[in-house]
């Protein structure tokens, strides 16, 4: 068998494991196999792929040695970091650091459009090949964006920077570093047909990775679960496209089914945000906001935590709605705490989450898991909101836009039309919030001012010890 | 190295449109609940990226491009054992509520 058939093998048959392994992964019984079953498939491609050794170009064997140093110890490196930070990041941090790895996939894929680009000879000989080219500097452009965008999207959540930009001729200058970009690149391919002095092709790079910058900054955290899907879909898309200017069908196979589960990913949160992807990407979202506002009759009515949790013993049935907060306050096992209880008082639980709760699709969904929650009491928006008017309570924990029912009435809203959850329509709504501030879309909340509802201020986890602490007094100390 | 396997720009095309449909076919049918290990999971998979990067390495002929191949490696290797390792930690917590009332 020579290495090439050995390495077509491996490849072929880790193609299938990705593929058989994402279906496993489609239902909570298989999904952890599913994950396993990929593992084994990314083993064996990537042990296969060091056969290249016998088959390197003839420029590049004087380098052989050097080169297969660098790539073994690169990856000894990438694999022991990634190992590590992934063991020991919390659950709630979970958004950037898939960020982070995605970015990190997309920085691989523009690596590889730059090496083709400034030594054609890696790829045997296409001198002049404008599909060849094209294919590589758009794959290469998309990879880097997907990089420096999803760097910022880590540092965003991660709090590293705050704030976002916003300011006047925003568009005007993303626009013009956009056609910067291409334009350099399309000189690359279309003047140079691929052969452009390595300082052009350093600065197309540049250029790819400041407009990922340009394009990030000015999106908020709330609108994350769309962005994180994208970059994830453009990663996707960058592999593939490496993947046939290497002429290596794994890569163009993985590379696709990711890019397009990505794309229908992204249209999904869009669509549970009411607004397309391009509104996401290109508007200043809160800044529209705030001059239409309604005037709100009624008044904030806080309550005692005890109280409100006492209220939910003697209930019959009790939906929670979680949002960002809990993660923020890290109040999932606590929240989960206060389940059991409610529970064995033979309390009717469910949780509701919103398509875009938190900062990543189905985020509170990870959060609730880790907290023990099972699954079969966990609903999607669309299979619990006709619950809630049966419902005793409804408890929001940290939500706030996914919530108000502005969306529903207030025409001159920011938010109108967006999908929410009912909450309002249960006879008593309890609000678990930190303070008194709007949502992130600056609208003020609507259902926060209604006669049914209380407001109970504090940090979650905090509200969740009091609830749990005054339902156990009243039950004697336990059962 | 010369690609023995000639992927003509049609071949490609074939190998993407087949590819796309399997990606959509598989995410269609996810329930919403799964959607942050099965982003992470095909984040994973799109990992794979490493295995080009070793290749363009191994073909590297300047300095220059071994750096930005350490660098791809580097990358690639990131992505693809970070995935495996937070998407395999998310899935593990998914439980029915079989086990619990204790």
């Amino acid at each position: 068998m020579s290495p090439q058939f050995i390495i077509d093998a491996a490849f072929i048959a880790a193609a299938f494991l990705f593929i058989y392994g994402l279906k496993r992964m489609s239902s909570p019984v298989t999904a952890r196999s599913g994950i396993v079953v990929a593992g084994w498939g990314m083993l064996v491609a990537v042990l296969a792929s060091f056969l290249y050794t016998f088959g390197v170009a003839e420029a590049a064997k004087p380098h052989l040695t050097t080169n297969a140093i660098v790539a073994a110890v690169a990856l000894a490196i990438g694999v022991s970091w990634a190992w590590w930070s992934g063991k020991k990041v919390a659950m709630t941090a979970m958004p950037q650091m898939v960020a982070l790895y995605n970015g990190m996939g997309g920085g691989s894929a523009a690596a590889i459009a730059a090496m083709v680009l400034l030594q054609p000879a890696v790829e045997g000989g296409h001198s002049g090949d404008l599909l060849h080219y094209g294919v590589t500097v758009f794959g290469g452009l998309i990879g880097a964006i997907s990089l420096s965008g999803s760097l910022i999207a880590w540092a965003k959540l991660d709090e590293r920077i705050k704030g976002t930009w916003r300011y006047t001729g925003l568009q005007a200058v993303n626009g013009a570093v956009m056609l910067i970009t291409l334009g350099i690149g399309g000189w690359i391919v279309f003047a140079a047909g691929g052969h452009a002095p390595p300082m052009i092709v350093v600065g197309f790079f540049v250029a790819a990775l400041v407009f990922g910058v340009f394009m990030t900054m000015p999106i908020g955290g709330a609108d994350m679960p769309v962005v994180i899907s994208l970059y994830n879909a453009f990663t996707g898309l960058a592999v593939g496209m490496e993947g046939y200017v290497l002429q290596n069908p794994a890569l163009m196979i993985a590379g696709m089914v990711v890019g397009s589960a990505g794309t229908l990913l992204t249209l999904l949160m869009a669509k549970a945000m009411n607004r397309s992807v391009s509104n996401v990407i290109f508007s200043n979202f809160g800044a529209t906001g705030g001059e239409a506002e309604g005037e709100i009759k009624g008044s904030m009515k806080p309550i005692d935590a005890g109280d409100a949790g006492i209220q939910m013993r003697y209930a019959s049935k009790v939906i929670i709605a979680p949002g960002y907060g809990l993660a923020v306050a890290q109040a999932q096992h606590k929240l989960f705490e206060f389940v059991k209880l409610l529970q064995a008082a033979d309390v009717d639980v469910k949780f509701a989450i919103h398509p875009v709760a938190g900062r990543m699709p189905g985020h509170m969904n990870v959060l609730l898991a880790e907290a023990g929650v099972p699954y079969d009491i966990i609903y999607d928006m669309e299979d619990i909101n006709a619950e809630f008017k049966e419902a005793d309570v409804a408890i929001v924990v940290g939500a706030n836009d996914t919530v108000n029912p502005a969306a529903r009435t207030n025409k001159s809203s920011p938010i109108y039309g967006m999908p929410i959850l009912n909450v309002d329509m249960a006879k008593q709504v309890f609000v678990v919030k930190r303070g008194q501030g709007k949502g992130y879309s600056g609208v003020e909340n609507e259902l926060f001012f209604k006669d049914n509802t209380n407001m109970v201020y504090g940090d979650a986890q905090k509200v969740m010890v009091s609830m749990i602490q005054a339902v156990k007094s009243l039950d004697g100390g336990g059962h | 190295m010369e690609a023995h396997t000639v992927l003509t720009g049609f071949v490609a095309l074939y190998i993407f449109m087949l590819a796309a449909f399997t990606g959509y076919e598989i995410i269609g049918r996810v329930p919403s609940i799964l959607h942050t290990p099965l982003m992470s999971g095909s984040n994973f998979v799109h990992g794979i990226v490493v295995v080009g990067a070793i290749y363009a390495t191994l073909n590297a002929t300047t300095m220059l491009e071994q750096a930005i191949g350490f660098f791809g490696v580097l990358l690639g290797a990131g992505n693809a054992a970070g995935g495996y390792v937070v998407t395999e930690r998310m899935l593990e917590m998914f439980k029915p509520s079989d086990k619990k009332k204790g």
